[in-house]
């Protein structure tokens, strides 16, 4: 996996490091940190998980829909690598979906990733020291394992982003942290109500409505959350909707 | 539910203000009258934690009213001091972009509430919520608090279509979903899931 010059892995540090700008965002800087991984590692779809204030773990940013989709069933069966990893502050790579100890751990996420095409596995937590916030999923549709460079830049990675996140706690307050992903949540459920009321409006199903929010955006240049919650604020306000993408 | 609360929280009060996005704010409830008062105070000044938190949408964690604090709220910060509060803790009363008010968490000492403490202030907040949604002190028992990831994601898009069909404001939608279900004694869940497969709509010229 280590194609990338010394160059390119010095400012991917540098950009998870850098949590203290202005309009710091939580959910994009997770999206930052998914598709980041995701180009380091080439083959491989990232999805992140992170915990709230009740200890229950939630889907924060993934690089496509597939990695998505894994994690949300992590979530639902309350089993698979990710939660592993969580629980046990340790690293699960390289784990082979098509062996026995892949079925016997998560029967019903291994089938899952398998029927998806995927082949292989790793899920790194995020963590400082013994404070544990979520977890990073890399799935793999090759088998072409990371070797041990490749697990120390990504977990170093995963730890960089964790430790970024936690300092801004020790900078400014520690409640940083809990507000900022209470806020993250919320924008998620703003999401998905403007996803309802795009598909009704338009008579579409909720995953193209979620296409449609999401282009619209891009051709706009705002924010998603920012779209989303004119959609269901305003959404007479709102108009080339109907617009197809690009 | 506040005085609840305020033991659960080893808080020294904890107050309901219900808000709204034209400035209409005002007390909906209190763990005592010492409180009460605390809490009219924000409201009253139109600054502190809990108006910046409603504001943000997001919670607004004060554990120390020290001097940062009275520069960033200096006519409310003092205030508050005075009347011997030395942490507030301004939690959001909403569900995505329905916005109904805030939830105050007031200590006499300064400090961080603890991991645990911080669950519970949350679920406070989400038990008020559906207690305002209900318009009544006992909410109808929520047999879907808790509900896997994908069923809540079905909930929020189902308020989002009824919103549209019924051409009414989402929190309105939100009320209507909750009262058809307890009517029709089926869980939110379910309601919701008929909504987004375009089997139950609202809006009475099609149902």
């Amino acid at each position: 996996m280590t194609t990338l010059s010394a160059e390119s892995l010095a400012k991917v540090f540098v950009e998870v490091a850098d949590t203290l700008v202005a309009e710091f965002d939580l959910i994009e800087f997770l999206q930052m940190l998914a598709d980041r991984v995701a180009v380091l590692t080439a083959d491989a779809t990232v999805g992140i998980l992170l915990v709230d204030a009740k200890g229950r773990l939630h889907f924060m940013a993934a690089s496509d829909e597939s990695a998505k989709l894994l994690e949300l069933l992590q979530l639902q069966q309350q089993a698979g690598p990710c939660l592993d990893a969580f629980r046990t502050g340790r690293a699960v790579v390289n784990t082979d979906l098509f062996a026995p100890v892949a079925a016997a751990a998560w029967p019903d996420f291994a089938r899952f990733a398998t029927d998806f095409g995927f082949r292989a596995v790793h899920a790194f937590p995020l963590r400082l020291r013994d404070e544990i916030i979520g977890a990073m999923g890399l799935f793999s549709r090759t088998t072409g394992d990371l070797d041990d460079g490749d697990v120390r830049i990504v977990q170093a990675l995963a730890d960089v982003a964790a430790i970024s996140l936690l300092q801004e706690r020790t900078i400014s307050r520690a409640e940083v942290l809990t507000e900022q992903l209470q806020s993250a949540l919320n924008s998620r459920i703003v999401i998905e109500q403007a996803k309802g009321a795009i598909a009704q409006r338009y008579e579409v199903d909720v995953d193209t409505a979620f296409r449609m929010i999401r282009s619209y955006a891009r051709r706009n240049n705002r924010r998603l959350g920012e779209v989303a919650y004119l959609v269901v604020t305003d959404l007479p306000s709102l108009t080339g909707f109907e617009e197809p993408a690009g | 539910m506040c005085t609840n609360a305020t033991e659960a929280l080893s808080a020294t009060g904890v107050g309901v203000s219900v808000m709204s996005g034209d400035g209409d704010h005002r007390m909906a409830a209190a763990s005592d009258p010492a409180t009460e008062r605390i809490e009219e105070l924000q409201l009253t000044l139109g600054e502190g934690p809990c108006i910046d938190a409603f504001a943000a949408s997001r919670p607004v964690l004060v554990p120390d009213l020290d001097d940062s604090v009275m520069r960033r709220w200096p006519v409310y910060g003092p205030a508050v001091h005075g009347e011997g509060i030395r942490a507030v803790f301004a939690f959001p009363l909403q569900v995505g972009a329905v916005r109904l008010g805030v939830l105050d968490v007031f200590r006499t000492h300064a400090g961080q509430l603890s991991r645990e403490q911080m669950g519970r202030a949350i679920t406070f907040a989400d038990l008020a919520v559906t207690a305002l949604l209900d318009g009544q002190d006992q909410p109808h028992a929520d047999r879907d608090l808790d509900e896997a990831v994908e069923h809540r994601a079905r909930l929020y898009q189902a308020q989002g279509m009824v919103m549209v069909q019924l051409g009414v404001s989402l929190a309105e939608a939100m009320v209507r979903l909750r009262a058809y279900a307890y009517a029709e004694d089926r869980t939110l869940s379910d309601v919701a899931a008929d909504v987004v497969a375009r089997r139950l709509r609202f809006d009475p010229s099609q149902s």
